[in-house]
């Protein structure tokens, strides 16, 4: 799967989010939008909650299968996968890689 | 669109009728359980899984957001039970009913709680047992996981209030279904003397309660454990 399609997926979940938030909170479609946990972050922790739920259907519907984003394998990363968009996307590959290998 | 309802352990007993009455009225049924059912209403849908398995169960709640694009109204039937003293309750047995009562349950409330937070709105029913209140001997497993699920609907009651989702269980009585066939009758007819109304619950009985649980009027009940009896 390819990078490019794995970020398109995030966007979409954006999309579908930036319409929950007022305009000057929207969420950025760049692969270095901050998202929790670094000092730029745009989400706090429901907020991340929300986001993920939404990219899991997402990621369901592009994808074709059910995915888990927010378990222990999540928390057991050596760099937080909720970082940036980017690191979501990384993370989501890993995922998928995983799990078809 | 009708409301989507989805019923957990819809092959037998409780479940099963719960479908079939709630097809009556029209509503779109989803079902689920371990084997196939003769179910054939052009309303009714069935996914055979465990519901302990998570991604099989994410997978179904990924269908059913594909299909019907929400969840109305989820109702925790699916559950085990077994009667056993302490002494002679093996590990593996504790294992099975926490995994399907709490483990199953829970799964399917978050899961649920994804789709119905879309439409800010939702209707979750769980099953509680009157085991629990009532400290019977012999089910301390059995009563235990479903003390499990009535401190689950309380606290999920409120994490998911914001989202326009009521969570509330039922506590039935004995019904006679394939659940309490193994009791032994003297055992039964003492747990009947301790409700105050000394009779087998029905069907209907649990209808009832759920009806009045997932009606739009009944936004304002939520996180309440209602006991079947009396009790």
């Amino acid at each position: 799967m390819t990078q490019e399609t794995i970020l398109h997926t995030i966007y979409r979940a954006i999309d579908e989010f930036n319409t929950l938030l007022p305009t000057s909170q929207h969420l950025a479609k760049s692969p270095h939008t901050p998202l929790f946990g670094g000092s730029q972050a745009h989400l706090d922790s429901m907020g991340l909650v929300n986001f993920i739920i939404l990219v899991e259907q997402y990621a369901e519907d592009t994808f074709g299968r059910a995915i888990s984003l927010a378990d222990e394998r999540a928390m057991a990363q050596r760099h937080n996968p909720f970082e940036t968009t980017g690191a979501l996307a990384d993370y989501i590959a890993r995922i998928l890689d995983e799990e078809t290998a | 669109m009708n409301q989507v309802m989805l019923i957990t352990g819809t092959r037998k007993g409780i479940g099963r009728y719960l479908a079939e009455y709630y097809l009556a009225q029209n509503l779109t049924v989803i079902g689920c359980s371990r084997s196939a059912v003769d179910q054939n209403h052009p309303n009714y849908q069935h996914f055979e899984l465990d519901i302990t398995d998570e991604m099989a169960v994410k997978q179904m709640f990924a269908t059913i957001r594909q299909t019907y694009g929400k969840l109305d109204i989820l109702i925790n039937n699916a559950g085990i039970a077994t009667m056993n003293h302490l002494l002679l309750t093996p590990v593996k047995t504790v294992n099975h009913i926490l995994n399907t009562n709490v483990t199953g349950t829970f799964l399917c409330c978050r899961e649920a709680a994804k789709l119905m937070k879309r439409t800010q709105y939702g209707r979750i029913v769980n099953f509680a047992t009157v085991a629990t209140p009532l400290k019977l001997e012999g089910e301390a497993i059995y009563a235990a996981s479903k003390a499990a699920v009535v401190s689950l609907t309380g606290i999920l009651a409120r994490e998911l209030a914001e989202f326009g989702i009521t969570v509330n269980a039922i506590g039935p009585t004995p019904v006679q279904t394939d659940l309490i066939r193994a009791v032994p009758p003297a055992k039964v007819q003492a747990l009947l003397a301790r409700q105050a109304i000394h009779r087998f619950g029905e069907f209907r009985d649990i209808s009832n309660v759920i009806d009045f649980f997932i009606r739009p009027e009944s936004d304002f009940v939520t996180g309440q454990i209602l006991y079947l009896g009396g009790v």
